[in-house]
């Protein structure tokens, strides 16, 4: 059995390549990839904690936090279509009406 | 026991003499809430019944009198509670009271009813009918506060009917406010209203000090505690007290030097020259000395003082009246000349005497002003009556004085009803037996003689021979001989409702006399229960057949002279004053009257003007308004002003807004560049911030 510690760093590399992704990507939808791969980053260290402590509190946080993801994606992939419909462009950069 | 003795001493209605002063307020209520909407006659009916319903009741007091002469207080309400000062509202009925009450009442009930018939010609000849109601409103006030003056317990009580009665004076005085007395437009009957008003409140100045001391000294105003405590005050207290009291009387009795303004106060309508300027309100000094006499027999001083004065009155206003070609200036003259007697009655301690000159003088001059009154009417018909014949010729006479006696003359034939009660009432006023002023008058000189006051007795019977020529002269003026005017050839004689009236007055001039006949004192022996409770004995003076066939003699003796100057000739038109001849200068001096109005106005009236012009013009509008007020304070205010506007409020103030406001728009404008409205560089703040958070939780 592989030991914990491969999953975390695992799980620290996927997290870190998602936050890059949301911060240095432009297309919305690829940022919202990203965020997706953060979450289930998350998802893998407490799957690989749950089993290391032989618990399944980490198993349950998992489904909840599947159930958000979902609900984030439609929410998500809404808001996505609606801003394609008003700027045909869905560049993040442009939606920069909150400027100072 | 007291108690029985006093059951069978006859009915006792003590307990209704609140009612002598509610029932004119009901009267005179009730005629302001509905008299706009009934006729004239149901007004004057509704005050002549509320004055007559008064007498009623004071009949009955004096007929519990009888059986009670004892009287009582019958208190009302606590009046006034400060300290130890406690005055109640209480009614007193005594003798005397009581004696005022049915002259106020009786006297003022007759004239009630004269003045319904009176007021209606009146208030036509003058152009202004809707003014008939508040006349009468005016004289049921009248009555009632005139009956708080009489039946006061207390001197506090006293003042505000004193008052009250002077109230109703001025507003009948200016009753034609917009008028003169010949019913021109102008403010001359305003200026007489306000004539009598400041000079009695002179008068009432001194009354009120008076009243001052006596709570001062006896801490008490009722008539009873001060009466009782005075015995043990000091002379001095006392001699204050009746001094200024002396100077209330001389303003409402109209004594020297306070007189000025009875002249003038005939400016009202006859009625009321009749009712308050005759027979009753300006016997309201010589009732308060009356009824203060416990105070004055104590200071025989103070009783010379005022004996004198009274008598210097009398003869001074008698002789003022002889000069007089206005009917009503005549008998006002005589007015205070009468009043002038009844003062020095009552001033040498005559007190029936003068309180029975008091009762007589109100019928007969009562009767006089109204009969006057009535030729006035009648004269004014006769001009009406012209006035409308010469309509057509379109010919506009100068303005014709009704009252003036030298447009008169042969009156009788046209006014015969108006002649009789005239002549009687003439006749009672000269005091020729047997009528009431002859009885009255010669009271007072037996009086003065008995008491060795030759001064005074001189002084009075010379005034009374002048009375007896100036009555005798008005009568040949009016009554006979040629009429000098048209309007005197048309003359008419007055309606029943003015008549009857003057037949009741001139039936009690006859027998008014009857009252205190000599050796039979039935007025004496009434008014004595007063004097008796304060133990002041009042000396009883035996008739003296000397005064009083001296006194007749010398009245027919004066009708005599008025008959060789104006009966024998009769004056024609535009014929001057036979006196006049005779007299020369002093008869100027008396047709002017002495020109003491002229001389108050030189002393009194004129520096007053003066002061009050300087005080408003030069110190309050020069100095006060436009020194003070303009220049230092107005100029130092804009000062201040300016200076806070500028320096304070534009720089400290404006500065530290601005400031703060700019110092905000600064700030903003280098805290928006963080705002940039990219996502992700929101994110990065985000990431950033949750390293730093985790980085302190663990290296915690």
């Amino acid at each position: 059995m592989l030991p914990v510690t491969y999953y975390v760093i695992l799980s620290a590399i996927l997290f870190t390549i998602g936050a890059m992704g949301v911060l240095i990507r432009k297309n919305a939808i690829i940022i919202f990839m990203s965020v997706e791969l953060m979450l289930n980053a998350a998802n893998l260290a407490f799957v690989a904690f749950a089993r290391y402590y032989e618990v399944l509190d980490g198993q349950i946080f998992v489904f909840f936090i599947m159930t958000v993801a979902a609900a984030e994606v439609a929410v998500g992939l809404a808001l996505i279509v609606t801003i394609f419909r008003t700027k045909h462009s869905i560049d993040v950069d442009q939606m920069s009406n909150l400027k100072g | 026991m007291f108690l029985s003795e006093a059951v069978s001493s006859g009915p006792e209605f003590f307990y209704l003499v609140p009612l002598v002063v509610f029932i004119p307020i009901i009267g005179l209520l009730v005629n302001i809430v509905i008299g706009g909407r009934i006729g004239e006659r149901t007004i004057g009916i509704i005050a002549s019944l509320a004055s007559g319903l008064a007498f009623v009741v004071a009949v009955l007091l004096a007929y519990s009198l009888v059986g009670h002469p004892e009287g009582a207080t019958i208190p009302l309400v606590e009046w006034i509670s400060i300290g130890k000062l406690e005055v109640a509202w209480a009614f007193r009925v005594d003798v005397l009271a009581v004696t005022m009450m049915l002259v106020v009442a009786g006297v003022g009930t007759l004239i009630h009813i004269y003045a319904i018939g009176y007021m209606h010609e009146d208030v036509r000849f003058k152009g202004d009918p809707g003014r008939y109601r508040r006349f009468f409103v005016f004289f049921n006030l009248f009555i009632a506060a005139m009956m708080i003056l009489v039946s006061a317990d207390n001197y506090l009580m006293l003042f505000v009917g004193w008052e009250g009665v002077g109230l109703c004076s001025y507003l009948l005085i200016g009753f034609w406010y917009d008028k003169d007395t010949l019913g021109r437009d102008s403010d001359a009957n305003a200026i007489a209203g306000k004539k009598a008003f400041v000079v009695n409140r002179i008068g009432d100045f001194g009354l009120l000090i008076a009243l001052f001391i006596m709570f001062w000294f006896f801490g008490s105003f009722n008539f009873d505690i001060v009466f009782e405590q005075a015995a043990e005050m000091a002379p001095a207290v006392i001699v204050a007290i009746t001094l200024f009291m002396l100077v209330g009387v001389t303003g409402k009795s109209a004594q020297i030097p306070l007189f000025v303004w009875l002249p003038d106060a005939m400016a009202g309508p006859t009625p009321v020259s009749a009712l308050i300027h005759a027979a009753t309100m300006v016997t309201a000094g010589v009732y308060l000395i009356t009824r203060s006499a416990p105070l004055y027999v104590q200071v025989p001083d103070v009783q010379n003082i005022v004996a004198t004065l009274g008598a210097i009155t009398g003869l001074f206003a008698a002789t003022i009246a002889i000069a007089q070609y206005d009917i009503k200036k005549v008998l006002a003259y005589s007015t205070i000349s009468q009043l002038g007697f009844m003062v020095a009655a009552v001033g040498m301690g005559a007190f029936v005497a003068g309180m029975f000159h008091l009762v007589a003088h109100a019928f007969f001059k009562a009767l006089l002003f109204l009969s006057a009154g009535s030729v006035i009417l009648g004269v004014e018909r006769g001009h009406h009556h012209l006035a409308h014949g010469h309509h057509e010729e379109g010919h506009d006479e100068e303005v014709f004085d009704p009252g003036d006696m030298r447009n008169m003359g042969g009156l009788r034939k046209r006014m015969p009803t108006t002649f009789w009660v005239y002549l009687i009432g003439a006749i009672a006023l000269a005091g020729v037996p047997p009528f009431a002023g002859f009885f009255s008058k010669d009271e007072i000189l037996t009086e003065a003689l008995a008491l060795n006051l030759i001064s005074v007795d001189a002084l009075l019977t010379v005034a009374a021979l002048c009375t007896a020529f100036y009555m005798g002269r008005q009568i040949f003026l009016i009554f006979f001989g040629p009429p000098r005017h048209e309007a005197a050839e048309h003359a008419e004689e007055s309606p029943r409702i003015i008549t009857i009236p003057l037949m009741i007055l001139a039936f009690l001039s006859i027998f008014g006399g009857g009252l205190n006949l000599p050796r039979v004192h039935t007025f004496a022996d009434w008014l004595e229960h007063y004097f008796e409770e304060f133990n002041i004995h009042l000396h009883a003076v035996e008739f003296n057949f000397g005064v009083a066939i001296s006194a007749t003699l010398l009245a027919l003796l004066a009708i005599f002279l008025a008959w060789l100057l104006y009966g024998r000739r009769p004056l024609t038109k535009g014929q001057a004053d036979p006196l006049r001849r005779y007299l020369g200068p002093v008869f100027r001096v008396l047709e002017h009257k002495y020109w003491v109005d002229e001389l108050y106005w030189a002393i009194f009236v004129n520096p007053y003007i003066a002061l009050s012009r300087f005080l408003a013009e030069t110190v309050d509008w020069r100095f006060w308004h436009d020194w003070f007020h303009d220049t230092l304070l107005a100029r130092s205010f804009r000062h201040f002003a300016r200076f806070l506007a500028g320096p304070v409020d534009l720089s400290v103030i404006d500065g530290i807004a601005n400031g703060l406001a700019s110092i905000t728009i600064s700030s903003a404008a280098s805290l928006r560049k963080l705002q940039t409205g990219y996502v992700r560089n929101y994110a990065l703040s985000v990431f950033i911030g949750i390293v730093l958070i985790i980085g302190y939780l663990i290296l915690r």
